[in-house]
């Protein structure tokens, strides 16, 4: 069951010395999984997430030659009708919280505005939902935090938070950018324990975007590898380690391991030639289909 | 080389003090690379600047090279000894100062003569060509960025540098470039490290020893041995160990 189905995404910028192109020509399908999304700083992963929101910013152009969510185009929409499928239909999770939730409105309020938006209804019955968001998220005083201001919570409960006001209206998929890189590792967990729930209880698609190959490969099902703008490999995300691109390995290679205690570690040689060629596609039909 | 004992570091008065570094003690020898390791607000990066003379609330004893150092002020040959590299190198420039106007002025205030030769050395030791020495923060990458800080710590001289998250800011194929340009100015300079990281992996791989941090006390003290074969002593690194191998599903 595909929920979002991209053909030849593009994504430029009109600057002084030319066009500048961000994304040059992506497609994927995004079922009910986690999609990781992996690349460096620069390789278009996050203007991707973007351009899917209609998110991108004049004088920045969009392209496509399909953008579809179960069926419907939305590419390109008029920001009205796009504003109905935002945050409804498709969210995001940014990076940090410091920057995404309002420091002068309580918590509590945000949530119940985010969530008045997009299902309606009377406050009472919103704030009811905002708790039960709270707690869905693991948070333990609802009550105290409805009423706190974003200053007053840590990075990883803000984090949380983001999280749980972009889950409120139930969206089909939920676009992840760094979602956890802000985080502490043993909040990390939780934030991830949360969102792998969300897509097995509600059948959510998750795109999954991080420069964290090993907890890209622990925690998704499937991987986009993108270089320069272009997707350079896909493969099942179990399979990361046994990576052909050579862009991929070196990737992988340049991270220091505590299992593996090495003098120097690889340095990535980049090469003109990925910025071009064909995509690595692994096949994706296993021996056993199902598992065993 | 750096001798601390019974460190205090606090900000603010009663009744809102908040004591960041609670008793902290260690030491770290001529030549070795010492890691300090924790979640945020542990207290690892307090260290850090309290050693560097950044922050004036602390108590106990910080001896640098057997010299003990007196609370607020340090002298020029402190940090003739002493340098740190930050975590940011998008914030730890001045936007409008070129690389040859940062390492430049660092010189002449370090009392350096020869400045022309020793700019030209200290960027080719951070693998920087003469290109470079004219450029603005705006014209390089972030990892071009770091060297130009690690060539401004460099320039004194030092013969401790401190290490503030240097690679956290930077993409792994980065990091791992500036991890190996570290690597090999410890050992062409027979610098001193102590870096601060919340990457275990980092430090497994830069440090000889280092010591783990949780809500302001130094929890454990280990070598990287015991690190690689998860020999942890106290459940606080084990769980922090675990954390750090990845995501198990729940």
């Amino acid at each position: 069951m595909t929920l979002l189905s991209v053909r030849n995404l593009r994504v430029s910028f009109p600057t002084r010395q030319g066009t500048f192109e961000a994304v040059r020509g992506i497609s994927f399908d995004l079922g009910r999984e986690r999609l990781g999304v992996v690349g460096e700083s620069g390789s278009g992963k996050s203007m991707t997430g973007r351009a899917i929101l209609g998110l991108v910013r004049p004088p920045g152009i969009v392209t496509a030659d399909r953008m579809e969510l179960e069926g419907q185009p939305i590419l390109n929409l008029p920001e009205g009708r796009m504003r109905r499928i935002r945050g409804r239909r498709i969210s995001m999770v940014m990076q940090d919280p410091k920057f995404s939730l309002n420091p002068v409105m309580t918590i509590g309020d945000q949530i119940v505005e985010a969530y008045r938006l997009h299902a309606g209804g009377a406050k009472p019955a919103a704030r009811q939902k905002a708790l039960e968001m709270l707690r869905a998220v693991q948070i333990r005083d609802p009550e105290r935090v409805m009423g706190a201001y974003p200053h007053e919570v840590s990075g990883g409960m803000g984090q949380r938070i983001m999280i749980a006001m972009m889950l409120a209206p139930d969206p089909e998929i939920l676009i992840a950018d760094e979602p956890t890189s802000a985080l502490d590792v043993s909040v990390r967990t939780e934030v991830l324990n949360i969102m792998d729930r969300l897509v097995r209880d509600r059948g959510m698609g998750l795109i999954f975007i991080s420069h964290d190959l090993n907890l890209v490969a622990q925690f998704c099902d499937r991987v986009l590898i993108m270089y320069a703008g272009r997707i350079v490999e896909t493969l099942a995300a179990k399979d990361l380690h046994q990576a052909r691109h050579p862009y991929t390995q070196g990737l992988l290679n340049s991270l220091p391991r505590l299992d593996a205690p090495v003098d120097r570690l690889p340095v990535l040689q980049r090469q003109d030639s990925w910025r071009e060629g064909d995509t690595i596609t692994q096949s994706l039909e296993t021996e056993f289909p199902g598992g065993l | 080389m750096l001798t601390v004992e019974h460190l205090n570091v606090w900000f603010g008065f009663d009744p809102d003090r908040v004591d960041a570094v609670k008793d902290a003690s260690f030491t770290v020898a001529q030549g070795e690379s010492f890691g300090l390791v924790g979640e945020s607000g542990s207290g690892k990066s307090t260290i850090l600047r309290a050693i560097a003379g950044l922050i004036d609330t602390w108590s106990g004893t910080i001896a640098v090279a057997g010299q003990p150092l007196a609370a607020r002020r340090r002298d020029r040959a402190f940090y003739k000894t002493v340098q740190m590299v930050f975590q940011d190198p998008y914030a730890s420039l001045h936007p409008r100062h070129s690389v040859d106007a940062v390492l430049s002025e660092t010189l002449r205030l370090q009392g350096m003569g020869d400045i022309d030769r020793r700019i030209t050395s200290l960027l080719s030791d951070v693998g920087l060509g003469r290109g470079f020495r004219f450029r603005y923060p705006h014209q390089l990458s972030g990892g071009q960025r770091q060297r130009v800080a690690i060539a401004r710590a460099l320039a004194a001289e030092p013969r401790l540098l401190l290490l503030d998250e240097p690679t956290s800011a930077l993409d792994v194929s980065v990091q791992a470039e500036i991890l190996n340009l570290l690597s090999d100015l410890r050992a062409e300079h027979g610098l001193t490290y102590v870096m601060v990281s919340h990457d275990l992996a980092v430090v497994g791989h830069m440090c000889d020893r280092l010591a783990v941090m949780q809500g302001g006390r130094i929890v454990e003290v280990m070598d990287v041995q015991a690190l690689r074969q998860g020999n942890a002593r106290q459940d606080y690194t084990r769980q922090l160990i675990a954390a750090s191998e990845g995501y198990a599903r729940a």
